[in-house]
């Protein structure tokens, strides 16, 4: 509780006593009874009210009536001046809806100050300090202050606050509150772990490769924090909503102040002033449009949190909000739907032995940074003796030629062979396919392929369930490649053969199709146009790009694809839950200025019926938290 | 120029008006308020003096909501 919590839950307390015993004290036995009755109940309403009359009063001063303040001062005050009026002595009416309008606004402080608590908790991830060593003591030092290449000493419970390569020792991490994975991972000396994991079996000694405000803690922070910056359509609903609402009541309170009592008495009844001006305060009590306001970004606020433990980031409501209306899914393909690593994944026509034809390839490659000669060398399983290799010739778009152990060797595609006039054995197999020829003779070729991740199909399946009508696959690739895997994954359009600036033509052409909203999902660098022009842009594996985080609207913390599903359904359930409470507030707010308009309910009551609203409101928007 | 300050608020229509206040203040470009991080980003017109403007927006904001905090 805060400071100004407890002073307002004191002074409901003090009020609720005094009220009591005013309604128990004789005051007829006592001289001046009705006058003291009278101050006795007002000093208990200023004590409950008088900053909410200040604040009216600032409010009628700078012009700007129609608040919630005022309707309370005005129905308060009001029902106070009724009961001096008609001497029916009744003034406990007023101060005890000033106690309930504090009561409810209490619960309302208390109750949301909980679950942003809540809420910000689950994504607090921020690591306090770092341990440096320092002369043979280990000392906790603010991260911020950490050196890049300084080395930090994590121990086994502690977080890991900044990114670094591991120099020494040997632990499993857990990335839970990163990616919401909750598989622990193993760090090893040599590997990269990134800030925000826990550390959780061994002592490990990291030299930083970032400071601590580049790290990836740092940054997903940033990614949070401002997340609610950009308000959605329901929100910004709300606030016009709440703009237009309050004077509109004021108005409907004033006419039905006013207007039955002048139709009775042009119909010669008689006016009954009193009654309809009750009914008219007891009308502005029971307008206030608080549950309203406060459940929707509530709800929105949860939405991300929830999301977030995922390792699903949204940068702000409103990409929530667009990712709910999501109905086509563009996808790129490398790194996206496969692995990205491409691997050899057969050997055809060799008369050498698989090993002996490998090992010849990978000398021949020694020297190049290609990834497909990077898959040969991996797949030979040694480092290459260079000295075994001379006079290695990169022939650009075709491949290598060098001297291996003597003997001339060519490594290509079949524009090297035919270059060099070597028969070759074409290949029915999609993939990149690699020709070696040694000695001038065709020594078979090397199929190698990049691995499709093994969630694909099922995430593909399950967009589809989730409502995805259409999923459209970009690539760079090979017209065959891409079209192999779309088959196997059950992509329903492909678009191959495109360079970077033609993804982009092809999602603005996609935009301009009917078809409801497109998702781009995509990893590389070369995605961030896309990512951006999109109307969602997820961006996945967000450890490794930047630009790619920068551009996108959702980041997705690893590169399970299975996540595009999950964010979906996660931003469903937060927008079903906001037009479940922006549906159900106005409804009872309007069913209760009804039954206040025809005199059914009392002031109380209709107090009652508004704390009530924004009690399930916040209670439903907190739904949004659990997945 | 773009900074964030925290502020402190009870009610979330207060919020709104309070952000309303902050994008009418003269030197602001434009201001959001996040009611559930308690914050408050600025984004300062061109030459414009951050320590003036954010004046005029306490003042501003203290105006709707005398309750209000922005810590500058």
């Amino acid at each position: 509780m805060t400071k100004k919590q407890k002073k307002t839950l004191l002074r409901i307390a003090v009020t609720a006593g005094m009220l009591v015993v005013l309604e128990l004290l004789p005051w007829e036995a006592l001289p001046w009874g009705g006058v003291w009755r009278l101050v006795g109940y007002l000093a208990a309403y200023l004590l409950i009210g008088y900053d909410i009359l200040r604040k009216a009063w600032r409010g009628i001063c700078s012009r700007r009536v129609f608040d919630e303040n005022f309707l309370m001062a005005v129905a308060t005050v009001g029902a106070f001046g009724l009961a001096v009026y008609t001497h029916s002595g009744d003034y406990l009416e007023g101060v005890a809806v000033m106690l309930f309008y504090q009561i409810g606004e209490w619960f309302q402080s208390w109750a949301v100050g909980r679950s942003r608590k809540n809420i910000s908790q689950l994504m607090d991830i921020r690591p306090d300090y770092a341990n440096v060593e320092r002369d043979g003591v280990l000392e906790r030092v603010d991260p911020d202050t950490v050196a890049v290449g300084t080395v930090i000493v994590v121990q086994p419970g502690e977080k890991i606050p900044i990114d670094g390569i591991v120099e020494e020792g040997a632990s499993t991490i857990n990335t839970a509150a990163l990616t919401g994975e909750s598989l622990p991972r193993t760090a090893k000396v040599g590997d990269e772990v990134i800030s925000g994991c826990v550390n959780m079996t061994g002592v490990l000694k990291l030299r930083t490769t970032k400071a601590f405000g580049e790290s990836t803690v740092s940054k997903i922070l940033d990614l949070v924090e401002n997340a609610s910056s950009r308000k959605s359509r329901s929100e910004d609903f709300i606030s016009r909503f709440a703009r237009v609402y309050t004077p509109a009541v004021c108005y409907s309170a004033l006419a039905l102040a006013v207007l039955p009592p002048v139709i009775s008495l042009l119909l010669g009844a008689e006016a009954g002033w009193g009654v309809w001006l009750y009914r008219a305060l007891t009308f502005l009590v029971a307008s206030c449009p608080c549950a309203l306001v406060i459940s929707i970004p509530l709800s929105f606020f949860a939405g991300i949190g929830g999301a977030s433990r995922e390792g699903v980031l949204v940068k702000g409501s409103s990409y929530l909000e667009g990712l709910s209306k999501v109905r086509r899914v563009a996808f790129d393909k490398t790194g996206t739907l496969t692995e990205g690593v491409f691997e050899v994944n057969a050997i055809h026509h060799s008369p050498l032995a698989e090993e002996q034809l490998l090992e010849v390839a990978a000398l021949a490659e020694s020297a190049s940074s290609h990834p497909i000669s990077k898959s040969i060398r991996k797949a030979c399983g040694k480092e290459p003796d260079r000295s075994r290799v001379a006079d290695i010739e990169e022939i650009g778009g075709n491949g290598v030629t060098a001297v291996v152990d003597g003997v001339p060797v060519a490594v290509g595609n079949d524009k090297l062979m035919e270059r060099l006039g070597i028969v070759y054995k074409p290949c029915h197999h999609v993939g990149t396919i690699v020709h070696v020829a040694v000695d001038g003779q065709y020594a078979g070729h090397i199929l190698i392929s990049d691995r499709v991740k093994p969630s694909a199909k099922e995430a593909v399946a399950a967009l589809k369930r989730a409502g995805v009508e259409k999923t459209i696959m970009l690539t760079g690739d090979a017209r065959a490649v891409a079209e192999q895997v779309a088959g196997e994954l059950g992509v329903d359009q492909v678009y191959a053969q495109l360079l970077p600036g033609d993804k982009v033509e092809k999602v603005e052409a996609l935009l301009e199709e009917p078809g409801g909203r497109l998702a781009f999902v995509g990893d590389g660098v070369n995605d961030a146009p896309v990512l951006s022009r999109a109307d969602i842009g997820i961006a996945m594996g967000a450890m490794g790009s930047d630009a790619a985080i920068e551009a996108a609207d959702v980041v997705l913390m690893d590169d399970d694809p299975m996540k595009i599903s999950r964010a979906l359904e996660i931003s469903r359930k937060c927008l079903r839950v906001v037009y479940e409470n922006i549906v159900f507030a106005i409804g009872v707010k309007l069913a209760c200025l009804a039954l206040v308009a025809l005199g059914v309910t009392g002031m109380w009551a209709a107090v009652f019926a508004d704390v009530g609203v924004m009690i399930l409101a916040i209670l439903n928007a907190i739904r949004c938290l659990r997945p | 120029m773009k900074k964030t300050y925290q502020i402190e608020v009870d009610c979330a229509n207060c919020a709104n008006l309070m952000e309303e206040a902050a994008q009418k203040t003269a030197g602001v470009a434009a201001a959001t308020v996040n009611f559930m991080t308690q914050k408050m980003t600025v984004e300062f017109g061109e030459g414009a003096d951050e320590k003036t403007v954010m004046k005029a927006v306490v003042k501003a904001c203290k105006r709707i909501e005398p309750d209000c905090e922005i810590e500058v």
